[in-house]
């Protein structure tokens, strides 16, 4: 069981609160993301749930237990850093037995759960290795492997493919994925990168200076934001607002338009709004256009990538009345 | 950065660098060859070099008497045992201030080390009360207990610049493991940090070893040191010269060979962190 509640949570270094309020529900076996800027509490609220912070007040429960004193090797959870954090003077085999000894399991269980994690994270030929000796990928897998083998009640993930490079990132993603979906155990996984937060996730929490700015599906939060923070920072590329008199005809302070959801024509007048492209980022299956529009400003447009563009290009565009996203004044959505 | 050094220079600057520690070293060259001769050639005019009769007796008679042997073995209690004992009580004091520092972790350090400032003469005499009063005076350990004391803060000052260096996230990453305190300190933060404190032991062990000021005045017969052996030594029989240097040579012997044999694990200790 691994049910993660927050109550009232709040985390002040001395004079600058970092946390001001939050309360959240995670339930048994889910994979939750926390997301945001950087600077924005993620990590602070992270480390408050491991006990590696005190909070300054509000409570902290796991499988309804009160633990918001308890010390972190009392709380039964298992961490992966960004730095991986290994031990460097243990082998490979005495980092994931590591939790196992301090446990003062015995030793036949230790090598049985040792070789069992060694085997699902393909480190068996790398055991008797010390950390220095790997590559930045596998060293991940034994911060990882070192997690499993206690069975904690739910595992913490701290920025942890940050310092690796892109291929192995999006390898290492799936692992983690495939991982849940293997263990069932929570998982509550902190990044800044909202690719991330959607392909991983079952519910991703928005976090901006300390505030949940919306807890939800990746879907959900993609479909409704609930405001203009979540529409900016969920989506890539980023959406484009329009305020002033043209978000008046919708009768709203501003309105967001994906850059998914335009139609383009390069047939004069065959378009709601002209402008000319900026610049042409071909990826060879979309190609993202920086239009400036007249009047509005620069936008960006994702269109397919059989059409060609260049600079100076004349473009016509029409966003999809369906899905243009509404926004009042105070920045929450119609 | 790569220099055009001529093989001139390359040698001129050989041969200066030999002179100088030739220069420096030759009082105690002078005494290790003095420390064989007879007495009558110690002080013959002109001196000899290499001694004419090579003679161990002035070891057996130094050993005769003044027991080298009772004073070498009370340096190896106190230095080691003043070392030991500072580093179980430096070990968690640097792991506070290095790890969880507090506003007034800084001023502490300085303060710590203001105390090496002070001349030891200012605090003879309450020193000396309280171990007499406590009936320390001329014991090994009350003179174990001095050394740790005055080395503390470099003891403390070292360990805390060696455990700045480790990252905090092991440590944590220990916390998360279920490592309480205590196998945090031993079976994480030590084993990583045994380069400092091998050579934090090191320099003590030798800074204890050639301590006089204390050693002096706080023993006498008993509890004397081969510092307060030297002392002894040098007034008595200060004409014998060939004596004398076989005394300086068994005094200065045993914490040569170790200085000689761990200068590399020094010279690695002291530069510790220095180039990431």
């Amino acid at each position: 069981m691994g049910s993660i509640t927050l109550e009232h949570v709040n985390k002040s270094f001395g004079e600058v609160e970092i946390i001001p309020d939050i309360s959240l529900e995670i339930k048994d076996g889910e994979f939750v993301v926390f997301v945001g800027p950087s600077g924005c509490g993620k990590s602070t609220l992270l480390r408050l749930i491991a006990g590696l912070e005190d909070t300054s007040s509000g409570h902290i429960k796991l499988d309804g237990e009160d633990v918001t004193g308890a010390p972190p090797a009392r709380r039964g959870l298992a961490m992966v850093f960004q730095s991986y954090a290994l031990y460097p003077h243990m082998s490979v085999r005495d980092n994931i037995a590591f939790p196992l000894k301090m446990a003062k399991t015995p030793q036949a269980i230790i090598d049985q759960k040792v070789d069992y994690a060694a085997r699902t994270l393909n480190l068996g030929s790398y055991l008797d290795r010390r950390p220095r000796a790997l590559s930045g990928g596998q060293r991940q897998r034994v911060a990882i492997g070192r997690a499993i083998v206690r069975e904690p009640k739910a595992f913490l993930f701290d920025e942890p493919l940050s310092n690796l490079d892109a291929a192995l990132r999006v390898n290492m993603r799936l692992e983690i994925t495939e991982l849940h979906q293997q263990l069932k155990t929570t998982m509550i996984y902190v990044t800044h990168d909202q690719v991330e937060a959607m392909t991983m996730a079952d519910r991703i929490v928005v976090l901006n200076a300390g505030n949940v700015e919306q807890f939800g599906s990746p879907l959900e939060l993609y479909k409704k934001p609930a405001n203009r923070f979540v529409a900016g920072f969920i989506g890539s590329p980023k959406m484009n607002f329009v305020d002033g008199p043209e978000a008046e005809k919708h009768k709203a302070h501003a309105i967001g338009v994906r850059p998914e959801h335009f139609t383009l024509s390069t047939t004069a007048g065959a378009g709601q709004w002209a402008g000319t492209v900026n610049v042409a980022e071909q990826l060879g299956s979309d190609t993202f256009l920086h239009v400036e529009v007249e009047g509005l400003g620069l936008m960006t447009v994702r269109t397919d990538g059989d059409q060609t563009f260049s600079h100076g290009d004349k473009v016509y565009l029409t966003p999809d009345a369906n899905r243009i996203y509404r926004f009042d004044a105070a920045g929450l959505a119609l | 950065m790569a220099r055009n050094v001529s093989v001139q220079t390359k040698t001129g600057f050989t041969i200066l660098a030999w002179a100088v520690a030739l220069l420096l070293f030759s009082p105690i060259l002078w005494t290790i060859v003095t420390a064989f001769k007879t007495e009558a050639e110690a002080i013959a005019a002109p001196p000899t070099f290499l001694p004419l009769t090579f003679t161990l007796d002035n070891f057996f008679d130094v050993q005769d008497r003044s027991d080298y042997i009772k004073h070498a073995w009370n340096s190896i209690l106190v230095s080691v045992g003043s070392t030991l004992l500072g580093l179980v009580i430096a070990i968690p004091a640097a792991w506070s201030m290095a790890f969880a520092p507090t506003k007034r972790t800084k001023d502490i350090l300085m303060w710590m080390l203001s105390t090496k400032m002070m001349p030891a003469v200012g605090v003879l005499i309450p020193i000396y009360l309280i171990f007499r009063d406590l009936r320390l005076l001329d014991t090994v350990h009350g003179l174990t207990i001095i050394m740790t004391l005055i080395n503390l803060p470099i003891i403390i000052w070292m360990l805390y610049t060696y455990f700045k260096e480790i990252p905090v996230d092991i440590l944590e990453a220990a916390r998360m493991d279920g490592a309480e305190l205590w196998n945090e300190i031993v079976h994480v933060l030590v084993p990583m940090a045994i380069p400092g404190i091998a050579s934090t032991l090191l320099l003590n062990v030798i800074l204890a070893w050639n301590e006089a000021f204390w050693t002096i005045t706080l023993t006498s017969g008993r509890a004397g040191t081969l510092t307060a052996f030297i002392s002894s030594f040098s007034s008595p029989q200060g004409l014998f010269l060939a004596k004398l240097s076989a005394a300086s040579l068994l005094a200065i012997a045993p914490i040569l060979l170790l200085g000689w044999f761990s200068q590399k694990q020094l010279v690695r200790g002291l530069t510790f962190g220095a180039v990431k």
